[in-house]
């Protein structure tokens, strides 16, 4: 019965013929819709001028050449060895940065809003995820670089104090765990800010039912709590990895151009044509496009299935 | 009992270390720049330099237009779909949430392609409409938060009754949404605006790629060329976003009552 | 009650420095359906949670037949409990909440149907299984929340104001059929409520609760009559109240409007020429005509409120004024407002209550 587009509200359809009154609520303010219009429509050109027009314009430019003429050229072009470990360093850490941050996020949002800690711990913590969550981009790197890099706070801490050497035991801020680590500084209190609307929705009654039927906490979480849970997880899963996806700022402060993410390829490409092809740099676009949105839609999927049970 | 409690005290901790131990050894090492002895001299640089000054003023003003234009923008639409138009809810939303799947390399990569001067709308032609192109770039990237505060601001008050109760009073459209339904929504809308600032202030890509003087590329300049200012930026940077989200948090303390928060 | 099932021992609760049970002395028997009753906040789901585990009493002990509870976790006491919001798990069917307990204590599947087919016939939802909680009406949710209680076969049941999120209608025929499943299975019930008509109508005996305290303890047809206190007699029902002046204080004699009467529930205590508060139900006051009541008293109909079976008369006396119920007659309409009436009341319907 859920598989029509079309029984997005249940409690609608389950309403009957109730279901009918807001339709002929809505028939009668027919006559209030162009004032209506008018304040939507600034906010629709808008977004198809700077949101849609411009996504769409790299999307067809990536099928087009130098003259104008269709191609698949530039997606074949993709597969150089350079943008294919480009695609594969971003992925990887965008990954681990989202499915660790996710964790890592879910773990101290549920420590604090459900682990009977005081509440202005978490009046606390959910302030400062406000500021971390938005403390990204070039300052970031620059903290971490004061904390991690060859002169950095801790690094020295670790060298003199605990005789361990960070540097000469293989890390390095500028690689693939030290950018990840990095991310991580605001994708925890992103999942933190989004995931705690969510966390206050498990109602506390659901786990005391659960306890008054014999259930163990860990049942109540595994059978409960995460499979209520697991809509908003995987939409936050999947925001934290488009944020991550996408970021350059951090990345480009930190390493120059010397590690090769996609963003900063993208970034390198559009200054100065570094790829020497206007089109593949489209098509450098439009991947990124396609593994965001692909993310996103794996989200809807799965969260569509589980409508079965949203209200 | 106490057990949980223990391991709650202690992811707890695990977390605030994570977050404050970088900014703590970023304030060390920003004091770090005279030899020997811990000065605020990093700090006396950033201030002095021209460039700081110049590069944040024009962020600032950016970062307010940005603003305003969010508002115009978001404001009636956000009215009007909750009034009137509830069917355009799923698209106005899927819209809004758009800016948080498409990163903003792609869309200032679109706008240079798009817009460029030779193109039937010049933004990147002129200076002037390069800036205008810019706040335009950074309202798209504020409108799910601009969005989301509103919304959450109407849902708070009876946007329908108060409406009835202003058109019965002769108030025409404009008035009632400059007059009746802004003012009641100003502390989210604030919310939004404050978040704005934050984003703008930082921001670094599009203002790199539309060549444009913000702090955002100053920030980076500074930060391949010089050793301690950097870190002394970076709690600027820090402070300035702790600014903003504070001010949210107090304007959330005389938000209606029933307002949900913003955070 | 000799056999004890359950027994609540001096239980007392502070939240902070703030007591809110206030040593509570209970015993319950075995298969009793019994409710605790008493107004907002006077710490009826205090109480609740104490026996089914999710708060630790400050002082006293929880004893089941026989064992202190008192420090064992919810999870392990068998105790089912049905919530006010219904609190069904809004991610499983109804067949999978029904089937929970028994998923978690490791019954094997094709019992565990079994089972769930077995409850749901028993709530009368057989063929709701695959439904979401959503899908159900606000009774039907109720139900099976009851179900999902009684699937694992606890040897309680605790139910916090189950019926107090339910339209009036469904309120009553839910309030019957939980009395009758309870009364199939036998198991020992505890009912909260603020209601006090519910908790006449289905209890075997009421324990009334006023700030934390006992009032009173007892079968619905004594705490009705008998009240022990003007708090239970007041939230019990409805009361009317006479002011007299205590005539002969040996004699038992009140001076009420001229009339001299004996009241044989003077208490000893009481003190000739003190006013003292007659109080009495309005089904003991009858419009004086045949039946002879020994204190009779001349007023006039202020007020007719007609409930359907019973009429409801407010009479103006002067001083005083009172709630009467006459039955309804389809052949007599009631007297009209302004009506001037003699009423009368038998002295042994009187009580007198202080405090
Ligand atoms: N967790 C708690 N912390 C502090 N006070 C509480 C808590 N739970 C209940 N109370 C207080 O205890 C009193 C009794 O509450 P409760 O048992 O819920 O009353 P009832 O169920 O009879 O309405 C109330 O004054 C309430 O405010
Ligand atoms: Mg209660």
């Amino acid at each position: 019965m859920s598989n029509s587009p079309s029984t997005a509200n249940p409690a609608a359809v389950s309403a009957g013929p109730v279901a009918t009154g807001p339709v002929g609520g809505s028939a009668a303010k027919l006559f209030l819709l162009p004032a209506g219009l008018l304040g939507v429509a600034p906010f629709l050109i808008f977004a198809v001028m700077f949101l849609i027009a411009p996504t769409l314009y790299l999307v067809t430019a990536a099928f087009v050449d130098s003259a104008g003429n269709i191609t698949i050229d530039n997606i074949l072009a993709l597969s150089d060895p350079q943008i294919v470990s480009a695609y594969d360093i971003s992925l990887r850490i965008s990954l681990a940065s989202a499915g660790i941050g996710a964790a890592i996020g879910l773990a101290i949002a549920l420590a604090v809003i459900r682990g009977g800690l005081p509440p202005q711990l978490r009046a606390a913590l959910m302030t400062f995820s406000g500021v971390a969550s938005n403390f990204a981009g070039v300052p970031l790197a620059f903290a971490f670089l004061a904390t991690l890099g060859r002169l950095g706070l801790v690094t020295i801490i670790l060298r003199t104090v605990f005789g361990v050497d960070l540097y000469r035991s293989g890390f390095n801020i500028l690689s693939f765990w030290g950018l990840t680590i990095t991310y991580l500084y605001f994708q925890i209190p992103l999942m933190i800010v989004i995931i705690a609307p969510a966390i206050d929705g498990l109602r506390r009654e659901w786990s005391e039912a659960a306890a008054t039927l014999g259930a163990k906490p860990w049942q109540f979480w595994r059978y409960v709590g995460l499979p209520v849970l697991w809509p908003n997880l995987l939409g936050t899963l999947s925001l934290l990895f488009a944020n991550a996806f996408g970021a350059i700022a951090t990345a480009y402060a930190l390493t120059g151009s010397s590690l090769n993410i996609v963003p900063i390829l993208l970034y390198a490409q559009i200054r100065g044509d570094v790829l020497h092809n206007p089109g593949l740099g489209a098509a450098l676009a439009l991947g990124m496009i396609v593994i965001t949105a692909f993310a996103n839609v794996i989200y809807l999927v799965i969260r569509t299935r589980a409508e079965r049970w949203l209200k | 009992m106490k057990r949980s409690r223990l391991w709650a005290w202690s992811l707890f901790g695990i977390g605030a270390a994570y977050f404050l131990i970088p900014l703590i050894a970023t304030f060390e090492f920003s004091l770090r720049m005279r030899r020997g002895a811990y000065s605020w001299d990093a700090y006396a640089a950033v201030f002095a330099d021209p460039r700081f000054q110049a590069t944040f003023s024009y962020s600032a003003f950016i970062a307010l237009c940005t603003i305003v234009v969010g508002i115009l923008l978001v404001v009636p639409a956000a009215y009007f779909v909750r009034l009137r138009l509830p069917h355009l809810r799923p698209i106005i939303e899927f819209v809004t949430l758009l800016p948080l799947i498409i990163p903003p390399i792609i869309l200032v990569f679109g706008y240079i392609r798009l817009y460029n001067s030779s193109s039937w709308l010049p933004f990147t032609g002129s200076a002037l409409a390069t800036d205008l192109l810019l706040v335009f770039a950074y309202a798209t990237l504020s409108l799910p938060l601009m969005y989301r505060a509103v919304d959450t601001g109407l849902r708070t008050i009876d946007v329908g009754t108060l409406t009835e109760a202003a058109t019965i009073l002769g108030a025409n459209q404009v008035t009632i949404l400059a007059r009746i339904i802004l003012p009641n929504i100003l502390i989210a809308v604030l919310s939004g605006a404050f978040l704005t600032f934050a984003i703008v202030m930082g921001e670094f890509v599009i203002a790199s790629l539309l060549s444009r003087p913000a702090f955002g590329p100053y920030l980076q300049l500074i930060g391949a060329n010089r050793a301690y200012e950097p870190a002394a930026l970076a709690i600027i940077s820090f402070i300035i976003t702790w600014g903003a989200m504070g001010t949210i948090q107090l304007l959330a303390r005389f938000a209606p009552k029933t307002a949900a928060r913003i955070d | 009650m000799a056999e004890q099932f359950l027994s609540i021992e001096k239980i007392v609760k502070s939240f902070g420095g703030n007591t809110v049970v206030h040593g509570v002395d209970l015993g319950f028997g075995k298969g009793e359906f019994i409710s605790l009753l008493g107004p907002s906040g006077c710490g009826k789901t205090t109480i609740l949670r104490m026996i089914a585990g999710f708060e630790r009493p400050t002082a006293g002990r929880i004893v089941v037949e026989g064992k202190d509870i008192t420090h064992l976790s919810p999870n392990q006491r068998k105790i089912g409990m049905v919530f006010q919001a219904y609190a069904l798990f809004p991610n499983m069917n109804v067949a999978d909440n029904i089937g929970f307990g028994l998923k978690v204590a490791g019954i094997p599947r094709d019992k565990a149907r079994a089972r769930v087919a077995e409850m749901l016939a028993l709530i009368g939802l057989s063929g709701f299984e695959k439904r979401f909680p959503f899908e159900l009406s606000g009774g039907q949710q109720q139900r099976v929340a009851l179900a999902r209680a009684l699937a694992p076969r606890p040897r309680m049941l605790l139910l916090d104001e189950p019926l107090s999120a339910l339209d009036a209608k469904i309120r009553v025929s839910l309030r019957e059929q939980i009395r009758a499943i309870q009364r199939e299975l036998g198991i020992t019930t505890i009912f909260v409520t603020h209601d006090q008509e519910e908790a006449l109508s289905i209890s075997d005996r009421i324990v009334v609760l006023n700030a934390g305290k006992v009032e009173q303890f007892g079968t619905p047809f004594e705490v009705y009559n008998r009240p022990a206190s003007r708090f239970v007699a007041t939230f019990v029902g409805t009361l009317n109240t006479l002011q007299a002046t205590v005539a002969d204080a040996a004699k038992k004699t009140v001076a009420i409007d001229g009339q001299v009467v004996t009241i044989p529930a003077l208490p000893a205590t009481a003190r000739s020429g003190e006013t003292v508060a007659l109080t009495m139900r309005p089904e003991a006051i009858a419009i004086a005509n045949g039946v002879p009541r020994d204190i009779v008293l001349d007023g006039t109909v202020s007020e007719v409120n007609f409930l359907g079976s019973v009429i409801r008369l407010k009479i103006d006396l002067g001083a005083n004024a009172i709630n009467l119920d006459i039955f309804n007659d389809q052949h007599t309409p009631p007297p009209a407002h302004g009506t001037p009436v003699r009423i009368g009341i038998a002295s042994g319907d009187v009580l007198v209550l202080d405090g």
